[in-house]
């Protein structure tokens, strides 16, 4: 009995809070929220103090599990995924909904339990628990699109699910093993592994379930959906493809091509979500180069990633909460009544252009010095013009359409305290690494010698955003710049939502006239064929005319004739 | 807390006091401001001592040439955009 204790203790810190989620429900709405703040902190502090170490081995089926493998890789995404747990629940202190509470809890911690498993089949169950648990936060905001957007969230993700229990079958069909580390392209299975993390991580064409979800989600719902899915996709990358030389390329592409929709989409949270693919791309082309900075930027991108994300996608969360609305076509002038949230979102926005004194500054430099010390100057130069590009939709255009531009009219009160502290607590967080990086770089996997404030770089950096800035205050002068329209901009996802519909239709329809059209021939041959047998076979036809018992019997008795003739000759 | 009606509210704007950004010549204080900045941090390229990776980078005001005329292009680009990929905005309400 021991045996079995010693092997697993010590639990995982993300099973105890899937665990801890699932007594919630139980819970009424005032013990349960200060139940929610108290788990991820305990669970946080519990993380620290566990050594490094492969922990919780499960033998089971003939396989040896391990729930807990803490390294200096998991250890940084396992710890950003409770702080970022812990700030969620914060921003969720008003929502009474026991449903989206409890699938926060659960989400978070299969998240955590997957950045912390070892092997390939837990990896498996908690990759499928983030995709069953998160969808709630989709749905729960209870209107027929967010349905329609959730059940795609959901097919696409449980299919990622379902492609990574694929590749894990040939894996181990081909080496005997489970264990989830360096696999590289040419492991067997691997393409598959890569096609299911590939998924999760929204590379291009496969990117659409983001902004799709993300924008439908609930105003708490978002922000935690934010935090995980993604970044555990970014993590299980850099364990298990590092240095893959395509994951440069497909990194590059997600820096730039969502910029573009960024900058014409007028639902400024799926603004956001654009620019969070863009910010994955960065994380992706670190993993790429494959190099300790590479691997280092793209931990510590991911760390500041989720804190000024999650700051952003509160503050226009609480735009959402207080104006019911999230169009840049129908907000500006905010600032005038919700100065907090503003100023909030503004550090987010500096943070993610990477302005000097916030975290995008010392975490994002990593990647760019990383790929320049490798001389990949075709992918520096994109994902320099990315970064102005980031700085130009997230930086200036959330916070310029949502809290100036044109004044809407609109007075809303100030965001709930509860969603200022999260805000306050994640800015702080923002402001503190970019100004004292050392804490973030010591978490980082490998040792960092590496020093972000250089006069080069924070002129070069400095020039780089003000002369975007510049573009946009001469673009917006000038008129040129595109207004804020109702729209819905086609994007790769019009495949799947518009084109193969309507193709399946076509054929569905070509398949029904073609159905028809053999059936018809059919009815007619079977229509003759009956008429035939009927003038054959009907009273008075041929084979039907009414013949006497006599005659009957005569064929009989020649047929028996002739049998005897031919059995008599025979012998 | 109490949970707060997600509900807009409209206040007449004529009760309120202007504020500073109400008024355009503040806003055209900005402006100055920001094209003051970005003259300087051009002339400072002058006077520090670059440690470039690519050749690109040791060119005089190379980042903030790079920056202005990537975002100008950006933005023409996804104008361009507008023209085949935008659609109404309940496009996609009516599908099954």
């Amino acid at each position: 009995m021991t045996m079995i204790v010693d092997l697993f203790f010590p639990l995982s810190p993300g099973l105890l809070l899937i665990l801890g989620g699932l007594l919630v429900p139980f819970l009424s709405h005032s013990i349960g929220r200060v139940y929610v703040l108290l788990l991820p902190a305990v669970l946080l502090a519990y993380l620290i103090a566990l050594p490094d170490g492969n922990h919780g081995a499960v033998s089971m089926l003939g396989y040896e599990l391990e729930l807990l493998r803490l390294d200096s890789l998991s250890r940084i995404f396992a710890t950003i995924f409770l702080i970022a747990s812990l700030l969620g629940n914060i921003y969720a202190w008003h929502e009474p909904d026991p449903v989206q509470r409890t699938a926060a809890q659960i989400y978070a911690g299969s998240a955590v339990a997957a950045a912390l498993t070892g092997d390939l089949i837990s990896l498996f169950v908690f990759w499928e628990l983030t995709a069953v648990s998160s969808v709630f936060l989709i749905w729960a905001s209870g209107t027929e699109s967010a349905y329609r957007a959730g059940m795609r969230y959901l097919i696409i993700q449980v299919g990622s699910g379902v492609i990574l229990l694929a590749g894990l079958i040939v894996h181990v069909t081909a080496t005997g093993s489970i264990a989830f580390d360096h696999f590289g392209l040419d492991a067997p299975g691997a393409w598959l592994i890569l096609l299911a993390f590939g998924i999760k991580c929204a590379f291009p064409l496969l990117h659409n379930w983001l902004q799709d979800a993300y924008s439908e989600a609930t105003v708490t719902g978002t922000v935690v959906l934010s935090a995980f899915t993604t970044k555990l996709a970014v993590y299980t990358l850099a364990r298990g493809f590092a240095g893959t030389e395509m994951l440069i390329w497909i990194g590059a592409a997600m820096t730039m091509f969502p910029i573009f929709y960024a900058v014409i989409e007028n639902d400024l949270r799926r603004v956001l979500a654009y620019s969070l693919n863009n910010q994955l791309g960065f994380m992706v082309v670190g993993v790429g180069v494959g190099t300790e900075l590479a691997l280092n930027g793209t931990a510590a991108h991911a760390f500041c990633h989720i804190l000024y994300k999650a700051l952003l996608f509160m503050s226009m969360g609480a735009v959402l909460f207080r104006t019911g609305t999230c169009k840049g076509s129908e907000l500006g002038g905010l600032y005038k009544s919700m100065p907090w949230t503003m100023g909030f979102c503004v550090v987010g926005a500096a943070s993610i252009s990477a302005f000097p004194l916030f975290s995008g500054f010392v975490s994002k430099s990593l990647i760019m010095s990383a790929s320049a010390n490798e001389g990949y100057w075709f992918v520096w130069a994109v994902l320099l013009f990315a970064s102005a590009g980031v700085f130009h939709h997230s930086g200036i255009k959330i916070p310029y359409f949502a809290f100036f531009a044109h004044d809407s009219g609109r007075r809303p009160k100030e965001a709930p305290l509860n969603m200022l502290i999260a805000m306050g607590i994640a800015a702080a967080f923002c402001i503190g690494i970019g100004v004292w990086p050392a804490p973030l770089y010591a978490l980082l996997p490998f040792d960092v010698d590496y020093v972000p404030y250089t006069t080069a770089h924070v002129i070069t950096q400095l020039q780089l955003l003000m002369f975007s800035a510049l573009a946009f205050t001469v673009l917006m002068r000038t008129g040129i710049y595109p207004p804020e329209l109702k729209s819905t901009n086609l994007d790769f996802d019009w495949v799947y939502r518009r084109f193969l519909p309507r193709v399946m239709g076509r054929l569905g329809g070509a398949i029904d006239i073609i159905y028809l059209g053999v059936t018809d021939n059919a009815k007619s041959v079977i229509r003759a064929a009956m008429s035939a047998s009927v003038t054959v076979f009907a009273p008075g036809g041929l084979s039907g005319r009414i013949s006497s018992v006599g005659n009957a019997a005569a064929i009989v008795a020649f047929l028996l004739l002739v049998a005897l003739i031919v059995s008599y000759s025979a012998v | 807390m109490s949970a707060d009606p997600q509900t807009p509210e409209h206040h007449p704007k004529h009760d309120e006091e202007p504020r500073w950004l109400d008024d355009q010549r503040n806003v055209n204080k900005i402006i100055v401001a920001v094209v003051v900045v970005c003259a300087l941090l051009f002339a400072a390229d002058g006077f520090y001592h670059k440690h470039p990776h690519f050749e690109a980078e040791s060119w005089f005001g190379f980042y903030a040439i790079y920056g202005f005329v990537m975002c100008v292009g950006l933005v023409l680009a996804a104008k361009l955009m507008r023209v085949f990929l935008m659609r109404d905005e309940d496009y996609y309400d009516h599908d099954r």
